[in-house]
């Protein structure tokens, strides 16, 4: 019993920084139709930066957290209108390359600027572990939860309640009625890349303090959030939030009983049977086009 | 024979020529190793265009076919004391089914989905290779693979498995050929263009794009066989989403659609690492940006690129 809540405890841990993940897919994914195979390096990037600016410059840490992410949304602006804007052909399998082209890319950068070696930080706080039936929860992961839960709320207001985030709607649904009504419609893509890069960099600082961190942690990362947004229906923050927590203790549990060798596997195996049965999601209503 | 097709058969009697003119004029042992390297590269890009280039289907872990191909071999020979040429149809048989029961259900999918798909599932092959240590060796490799032999002849000795390899990328070429040419390949290029027209005419797309996606993998398996056998060491470093990565990239600089690009790019990019010293350290910037810059500016490939700007330089 303890075993089994200890696992479900690291594996919501975890499960809440692959829901951050997904989020950045479905806000991107519900602007403009396109997944972004470099998010990944983009939670990289948030993760390294932090550990520089707090450990490396001596900023303190709330700055250095609200540097991390800004810089990073720097990056997805730079990126959307270098790489993407540029692109004469926007068909799927060219943007797939691109993005493809740009994970590598950033991933090549961040092994210059960092290294070879990981990086970790120190807990944000030093509270003591909550003893839960004898299953030890780290005040990390309650502040974790907590954060993932509130910038779900945070995103969820800004869609449904605010103009900007209403007309990004308007113009997911239709570019051309966007547009008649006044949206200035390639503007909500560029929010849609920032928006999405700086909830990738937010992950990215959330983990620092619970994983070793190094350049090559970006893809996995981004596939398992890939997967956790699948699995809640693509486009729906709450089913990134549902799909990030299943995927984790799933994971977590599967790691622990089974094999840990084998635990990426896992996250592979479950985007794979989503894909070919249900691709809309658990959560998902209404059935995805997967021509 | 149409014109086309007579231009086709003299570049292939060119490049029979060069090639057996490169192995007799080649002296050094390094620069026949990195011939050999092109054209195991050349066979992995030129199955892979057929799929990407051609069909318009993305795979991201093709890599898990090659690295099928090198490990089937490579187990048979060392621990079961196979010989080399007993174990090539097992290799190339084991890719040709995994293909046939990955390819069913993943080429339903299309666009990010299917990219996904195949990235997931090169994953999987990937975490296989280094876990079941037992067999493979895991992350540390696999060593002592034997040498190809002919007879009393070792293929590994001098020049004679230059003439090997090169002599399957001519099969390969002569084959992509006429696979392109024909009714088959008339077909799958209608899928490129559009699925639903494909299906409306009357195109089995789905049987098609099975087809070659299988005839894909069964190429990476041999370049497989024959890197595990030209190296006699294989690890899983070789095979990962990097080398997935590395191949999308010779097809994209050749120029996807292009059969004669795909010997290109492989060239292009196994000379690369060869010319830049320090290369390990920046590989990862290079491939992103080419892949990045060839897409946004050259989308039909370096080549094609180059020759439409040097054509409208010249009617400007």
């Amino acid at each position: 019993m303890q075993e089994l809540l200890q696992y479900i405890f690291s594996g919501l841990t975890n499960g809440a920084i692959y829901a951050v993940i997904a989020l950045g897919f479905s806000i991107l994914y519900g602007a403009t139709r396109l997944i972004n195979f470099a998010h990944g390096e983009f939670v990289m990037l948030g993760a390294l930066g932090l550990i520089t600016l707090w450990q490396g410059l001596k900023i303190p840490l709330a700055i250095a957290l609200v540097l991390a992410v800004l810089g990073v949304a720097l990056i997805g602006f730079l990126f959307e209108r270098l790489a993407i804007r540029t692109v004469s052909r926007p068909e799927p399998i060219v943007l797939i390359i691109i993005t493809v082209g740009a994970s590598i890319f950033l991933r090549g950068v961040g092994m210059l600027v960092w290294g070879k070696d990981a990086h970790s930080a120190p807990a944000f706080f030093s509270f003591a572990p909550i003893d839960v039936m004898g299953a030890k929860l780290l005040a990390q992961s309650i502040w974790i939860l907590v954060v993932v839960v509130a910038l779900t709320f945070a995103l969820h207001a800004f869609f449904k309640k605010t103009l900007v985030g209403k007309a990004m709607t308007a113009a997911s649904i239709s570019k051309k009625a966007a547009w008649l009504t006044g949206i200035p419609y390639e503007w909500m893509i560029l929010l849609a890349f920032v928006l999405s890069t700086a909830t990738g960099a937010v992950a990215g600082v959330i983990i620092t303090p619970i994983t070793m961190c190094s350049y090559d942690m970006g893809t996995l990362l981004g596939l398992k959030g890939f997967c956790s947004a699948m699995l809640g229906g693509l486009g729906s923050l709450w089913g990134a939030l549902a799909g990030g927590i299943v995927l984790g203790v799933l994971e977590s549990l599967g790691a622990g009983f089974l094999s840990s060798g084998y635990k990426d596997a896992i996250a592979f195996g479950l985007l794979l049977a989503i894909l070919y049965i249900r691709p809309s999601g658990i959560f998902g209503a209404k059935d995805l086009h997967r021509f | 024979m149409t014109q086309s097709s007579l231009h086709e058969t003299v570049r292939i009697g060119l490049l029979t020529g060069a090639v057996a003119a490169a192995g007799i004029l080649f002296d050094n042992a390094y620069h026949i190793q990195v011939l050999v390297f092109i054209g195991i590269n050349t066979i992995l890009t030129l199955g892979l265009n057929l799929l990407m280039g051609y069909t318009g289907q993305i795979s991201l872990g093709h890599a898990a076919f090659y690295g099928i191909g090198a490990y089937t071999s490579a187990i048979l020979t060392v621990h079961f004391q196979f010989s080399p040429w007993a174990a090539l149809f097992p290799s190339l048989g084991l890719a040709v089914l995994v293909a046939l029961i990955v390819g069913i259900p993943t080429l339903k999918l299309s666009g990010y989905y299917l990219a996904m798909g195949t990235l997931g599932f090169g994953m999987i092959v990937f975490i296989v290779f280094r876990e079941l240590d037992f067999w493979t060796g895991g992350s540390s490799g696999l060593a002592g693979i034997p040498s190809l032999k002919i007879g009393s002849v070792d293929l590994m000795s001098g020049r004679n498995f230059y003439y090997l390899v090169w002599g399957a990328v001519l099969g390969t070429l002569v084959v992509s050929r006429r696979l392109i040419e024909s009714r088959v390949g008339r077909a799958l290029r209608s899928i490129h263009g559009s699925e639903h027209a494909a299906m409306a005419i009357g195109v089995n797309t789905q049987a098609y794009k099975l087809q070659v996606f299988v005839f894909s993998a069964f190429l990476a398996a041999l370049a497989g066989f024959l890197y595990a056998h030209c190296i006699g060491f294989i690890s899983p470093g070789s095979f990962d989403f990097m080398a997935s990565v590395r191949m999308v990239t010779m097809v994209v600089i050749g120029g996807m659609a292009s059969i004669w690009g795909a010997l290109l790019g492989a060239s292009l990019l196994t000379l690369l690492p060869e010319w830049l010293h320090a290369f390990a350290d920046y590989e990862m910037i290079v491939y992103g940006l080419i892949l990045m810059l060839v897409m946004i500016f050259l989308p039909q490939g370096l080549l094609r690129g180059l020759l439409d700007i040097y054509e409208r330089s010249r009617n400007a």
